[in-house]
């Protein structure tokens, strides 16, 4: 009795939630292998009755999508290289030292996340097109910087938090500086969390649309904005979206779920403090 | 050690938030680069007496109220289940957060193609069940666009609330449920009196970061409707993005993100207040 009631009371509804969560992106994987006949009859067939790699073929050999993967790939490492680069020693300062405004400054970096991203894109745009930067990996780079950084930030001295003072101390005693304290005492203690960091810092950016909409041009475009450019020309080639949407989800997806645990502790450790 | 991050900060962030402010006071069309008249509010006076403002106002609000209550409910209701006792329970609670990994252009192609009025599984399923009596232009009209939009950040967003509010359930002490249980209270009491006064300051915060989050999203909507048909699914954000990027008016698009700024405000305040005070 109490088998059946769990089976109807908590697994099937798990079950259809997690049908919810799941289907449209299965739809869109099985979309993506289907012929254009079957993309293209109405009503569709729920069920495929032939499968092709066509659309991903195609996607690769006769539009630019290889190389806007490249693009995408270079903006996102981008990223992850320069938000390590400014956060881990910021993290560092706001878990090891006390100063003046230390409160209030982490409560700012809190802040920054909340502004509008009109609001920072706009000028941003602006400012980028005087300085002559539009349609560089830099541009775009930066920007993502806007509103990774922040989060980063707050993770990552979340992580530095964990690590005993005593170890840094010790270090500084036996005649490392402040800096080699941070790199080779630090550092590899905090890897677990630089790493979920990092994967955060690359999805973020590889997901990314309105910057690198406003941001880039010919030179520079990457998969987010390509993809909408598909859908620009007057007939909407389905099977193709589908494969290039496929393409672009999969990284992300198998690194959210590889780093879920870490980030996810991360990401609602803000919220669940309280 | 803060320093490079302080000056990244500065110079991507406040420069151009004065940078916004200043914009907004002046006429600043893209294409006419060297004119630049200070016109002090006229931005703002002209924004406030457009109707497409008060009708973006009004599209945030309906946006932000269902996004966010949908969000929630399921979120919690997903929350609740995956914190009972199964034996795949880790597998669901991995699996629940797809929807959160994944691109917004992505999710709006994905939900654009299933809402399609030929093509799309929806209206076929829906016709296939009798559900609908016939095949429905989700996003092509006016009166289902915004419905359109919002399940697209249902799904997207219900995992937050998910993730959050499991992580919080997590943390209330298992003894308090015997004691209750030991006292005679049924399942409803239980919840009542120890589910949800436990969970209130998790709910309270994630409710807040939510709304900020769905208040200031655009890509969504810009991918999948771009505000359209007409503007029925136009929020202010995209307003503002739309007025300086598709019109290259920056002035009045700047003054509209101050606007928004401004309304969220009092959102901001109480998360930051709230963060501070714990």
């Amino acid at each position: 009795m109490t088998r059946l009631k769990r089976l109807l009371g908590t697994e099937l509804p798990v079950v259809l939630i997690l049908a919810f969560a799941l289907l449209p992106w299965i739809w869109m994987m099985l979309s993506s292998v289907r012929p254009d006949a079957e993309l293209t009859h109405s009503p569709i067939a729920l069920w495929p009755h032939q499968l092709t790699l066509i659309h991903h073929i195609e996607l690769l050999q006769r539009t630019s999508f290889a190389q806007n993967l490249r693009d995408s790939l270079i903006v996102a490492c981008g990223a992850v290289t320069l938000g390590l680069t400014l956060a881990l020693p910021a993290a560092y300062a706001f878990s090891r030292f006390r100063f003046r405004g230390r409160n209030w400054l982490r409560t700012q970096f809190l802040v920054i996340n909340m502004f509008p991203v009109v609001m920072l894109i706009l000028p941003l745009f602006v400012l980028m097109r005087d300085f002559g930067l539009l349609d560089t990996y830099f541009a775009l780079i930066a920007g993502h910087a806007t509103f990774t950084l922040p989060f980063a930030i707050w993770l990552l001295t979340s992580y530095v938090d964990g690590i005993p003072q005593e170890l840094d101390q010790a270090a500084m005693i036996d005649g490392a500086t402040r800096v080699q304290a941070m790199l080779l005492v630090v550092l590899p203690l905090a890897m677990p969390g630089v790493v979920a960091v990092g994967i955060y810092l690359f999805i973020t950016s590889w997901n990314e649309y309105l910057f690198a909409l406003m941001m880039t041009g010919r030179n520079v475009r990457t998969v987010t904005v390509a993809l909408q450019l598909f859908i620009g020309e007057n007939q909407i080639q389905w099977g193709l979206l589908m494969a290039g949407g496929t393409l672009v989800a999969l990284p992300a997806t198998i690194l959210f779920l590889f780093a879920q645990r870490r980030l996810v502790g991360g990401l609602t450790g803000g919220a669940v403090k309280g | 050690m803060l320093a490079p991050a302080l000056a990244a900060a500065a110079i991507l962030v406040l420069l151009p938030v004065i940078d916004t402010l200043w914009l907004s006071l002046h006429d600043v069309i893209l294409y006419r680069p060297r004119v630049r008249p200070f016109i002090g509010l006229g931005n703002y006076t002209r924004a406030l007496a457009d109707p497409v403002f008060w009708e973006s106002l009004t599209n945030s609000l309906v946006w932000v109220i269902c996004a966010v209550s949908l969000q929630f409910t399921l979120g919690f209701a997903t929350a609740l289940l995956l914190n009972r006792n199964f034996a795949w329970r880790g597998i669901a609670r991995a699996l629940v957060v797809v929807p959160w990994a994944l691109p917004s252009v992505i999710i709006g192609l994905i939900w654009t193609w299933m809402l399609d009025f030929n093509l799309g599984v929806l209206n076929n399923i829906g016709v296939l069940l009798g559900i609908l009596p016939h095949s429905v232009p989700w996003l092509a009209q006016s009166s289902t666009a915004m419905a359109g939009v919002i399940l697209a950040v249902v799904w997207q967003g219900f995992p937050f609330f998910a993730v959050t509010l499991l992580a919080g359930l997590q943390a209330i002490p298992g003894e308090l449920y015997e004691a209750a249980s030991i006292d005679g209270a049924g399942a409803w009491g239980k919840f009542r009196h120890i589910t949800l006064p436990g969970l209130a300051g998790v709910i309270a915060t994630a409710l807040l970061l939510r709304m900020i989050w769905v208040a200031n999203s655009l890509d969504l909507i810009l991918v999948m409707t771009g505000g359209g048909p007409g503007t029925a699914t136009q929020t202010l954000p995209l307003h503002a993005f739309l007025t300086a990027w598709s019109g290259g008016n920056y002035g009045q698009g700047s003054a509209l993100a101050v606007l928004l700024t401004l309304l969220l405000l009092g959102v901001v305040v109480s998360y930051v207040w709230r963060n501070r005070a714990e």
